[in-house]
């Protein structure tokens, strides 16, 4: 059996964390290492989200951890809840996509844009996994512009008619709601766009998983079909309007991959040390080599910064003070710096790293839908870049 | 049931600890310290019981600097009533010294059951759970790995040599656990949360040195090359030869 992981933790920002930061860091830790590690390779290779584990991920409260008590969750701060990322991304992006969907774009909409009734009828029931949801924002042909969207919604005497698709729906075919974004006026009001929750066994609600992934393969992705799907008044989030609405869910999604991606980079890094001291060739560690020193020292540098700039990200949004421009910055950073951890530890790994029963090429292919997922590494630059200039590049 | 579980901060048993420069005790320096993986068992066992009887109080007793209290913490995420830590700065290498002061804080406590780990990973000793025992004079049953309990008695289960020995005895008592004898829970969020408002009283012990005394650490001798006796069926002669003369292990 492998070593428990030690973490990552060159410039001690153990002593920078809360005590209870840190207990609840080594709680999930423990989990990842004795209930995820064992199996996601397997689960990956199968292509099988490990679905057993959400009535633990439940029971350890990692659903919408950050939201208040009185809902049933944690209410812990930011950074706890960065630092649970991180350790699900350190057994598998498709487990953390999981947690981030329930928490920061299900949940989350729910706490922000709903009325006390839906608050009070939904959150607890997910926070205890006994409701799954899945967030319907892109389309088919709406993915970094989704101002462009034409899912719609008509308001009726009782209540609302939704049609249109969905695509890239993670947890869609398991989810029993979906938050549902429509436009409830012409397709270029971009100002009337809504959330809605609704129920995925409603009639004319159909989801199907996508086929042939090469990422992402732990992990459930779907297409959601809505032909004439009724639902009643009070499924509309009150609170939501406009697309900034939802951008407001992706920000906090996005935070919690901004950490999940340094998890990654971790579990890719303690891997290759581990290798890169153990396996000889021309007769010595591969590690005494400076070729593979340098790959080190320069994974070992680049995590460390994401870590102290993730760190300094969730003390700034407690104090509510973190900017969308930030978040896209720790978004942009993390995900490809872990991206090129991960391929350096494949290769440092050599043939070995294509196998699934080291980690690397799972991360490897994983973080190349996070890239994309959640703004486009390209989509952060420009949002950076109108931040910079004050000129928007995007249109 | 009132059950006292008594725990110890010790290093993490994956921790690479080195000799600190007075050559008698392990720099603490960097080190992660853990609840004793033997008292996990212990802190297990009694939130079942206290589960099991829908009614009972659990509190977590630490002899341990101040730092212990996240020790206790974690007891206390775990589901844990409140704790208290008997603090002292340095913990004697003599058993009986931190035994008499654990002793004196649980004998006035009224506790139906005290729990320990079975020992600590950093020392091995064994030691204190019996000596508690010997002092409270309590029955003692070390290193179980299955409990029953009725009204005002046991039963409990321990491993021995090719079987297992069933001991009866009556409460209160103190058990020491072994692993095996449940699979502790993971602190939840919520309980993390929660231990941060449970009551964790600290009271300052004094201890004397006792009668035994650290005279040296050293490491483990760093392990040898192994050696190739030869391939195939003609090299097992040598190889079983060497095993029973050279490392007599057969």
């Amino acid at each position: 059996m492998a070593p428990r992981f030690q973490g990552v933790d060159f410039y001690d920002m153990d002593g920078l964390l809360m005590e209870e930061e840190r207990a609840v860091r080594d709680t999930v830790r423990a989990w990842v290492d004795e209930r995820v590690l064992p199996i996601i390779g397997d689960c990956y290779v199968a292509g099988r989200f490990p679905k057993e584990l959400v009535p633990q991920m439940a029971e350890l409260g990692l659903f919408g951890a950050n939201l208040p008590e009185e809902y049933g969750c944690a209410g812990l701060g930011n950074v706890a809840y960065g630092l649970i990322m991180q350790e699900l991304e350190r057994g598998d992006s498709g487990v953390r996509s999981f947690a981030s969907v329930q928490g920061g774009l299900v949940m989350y909409p729910v706490y922000a844009f709903g009325s006390d009734a839906q608050k009070r009828s939904w959150l607890p029931r997910m926070a205890s996994g006994e409701v799954i949801g899945c967030f319907g924002l892109t389309e088919p042909d709406f993915g970094s512009n989704p101002a462009g969207l034409i899912t719609t919604a008509r308001e009726t005497k009782d209540g609302w008619v939704l049609n249109g698709a969905k695509m890239w729906i993670t947890n869609g075919s398991t989810a029993q709601v979906a938050i549902i974004w429509a436009k409830t006026g012409p397709p270029e009001d971009v100002a009337s766009i809504r959330g809605f929750l609704v129920p995925t066994d409603t009639s004319g609600f159909s989801a199907k998983d996508q086929q042939g992934k090469l990422s992402l393969r732990a992990s459930d992705t779907s297409e959601l079909v809505l032909q004439d799907v009724h639902v009643p008044k009070d499924a509309v989030l009150p609170g939501s309007q406009g697309l900034k609405s939802p951008l407001l869910c992706l920000t906090q999604a996005r935070y919690g991959i901004a950490w999940g991606a340094v998890g990654a980079a971790m579990a890719c890094y303690d891997e290759a040390v581990h290798y890169a001291k153990a396996r000889v060739m021309f007769g010595r560690p591969i590690g005494g080599f400076q070729l593979q020193q340098a790959r080190l020292a320069d994974m070992l540098t680049e995590i460390t910064k994401a870590q102290l700039l993730c760190l300094q990200l969730g003390r700034l949004k407690d104090k509510g003070a973190a900017t969308p421009q930030q978040v896209s910055l720790a978004k942009r950073n993390n995900v490809d710096m872990a991206t090129d951890v991960a391929r350096e530890t494949r290769r440092l790994l050599g043939a070995n790293g294509i196998l699934a029963e080291y980690q690397a090429m799972r991360h490897l292919a994983n973080l190349e839908s996070v890239y994309t997922y959640e703004g486009t590494h390209d989509v952060h630059t420009l949002i950076l870049g109108q931040e910079i200039t004050g000129l928007s590049a995007f249109a | 049931m009132k059950i006292a579980v008594c725990v110890k901060r010790v290093p993490d048993t994956e921790a690479r600890v080195k000799i600190g420069a007075g050559g008698k005790a392990v720099d603490e320096a960097g080190v992660k310290f853990v609840l004793n993986p033997y008292d996990e068992f212990a802190v297990e066992e009694a939130l079942r019981r206290k589960e099991q009887a829908g009614t009972g109080e659990v509190v977590i007793v630490c002899l341990g600097p101040a730092a212990a209290q996240e020790t206790i913490r974690t007891a206390l995420a775990m589901g844990a009533d409140r704790g208290v830590l008997l603090q002292a700065d340095a913990i004697p290498a003599d058993g009986f010294e931190v035994a008499k002061a654990l002793a004196a804080e649980l004998r006035p406590g009224g506790y139906d059951l005290i729990l320990f780990g079975k020992m600590a990973v950093d020392d091995y000793n064994q030691q204190v759970g019996p000596m508690v025992a010997e002092l409270l004079d309590l029955p003692c049953v070390t290193s179980i790995v299955h409990l029953d309990l009725t009204a005002g008695a046991g039963v409990a289960e321990r491993e021995i040599e090719g079987g297992v020995e069933v001991v009866e005895f009556p409460l209160p008592a103190v058990l020491t656990a072994e692993k095996g004898l449940n699979e502790p829970r993971f602190p939840a969020l919520k309980g993390i949360m929660a231990a941060k408002k449970k009551p964790l009283e600290t009271k300052p012990v004094a201890l004397g040195a006792g009668g035994v005394e650290v005279v040296a650490l050293t490491t483990p001798a760093e392990r040898t090359a192994g050696k190739i006796v030869g391939e195939g069926a003609a090299a097992v002669p040598e190889l079983v030869r060497l095993l029973r003369e050279e490392a007599k292990v057969i």
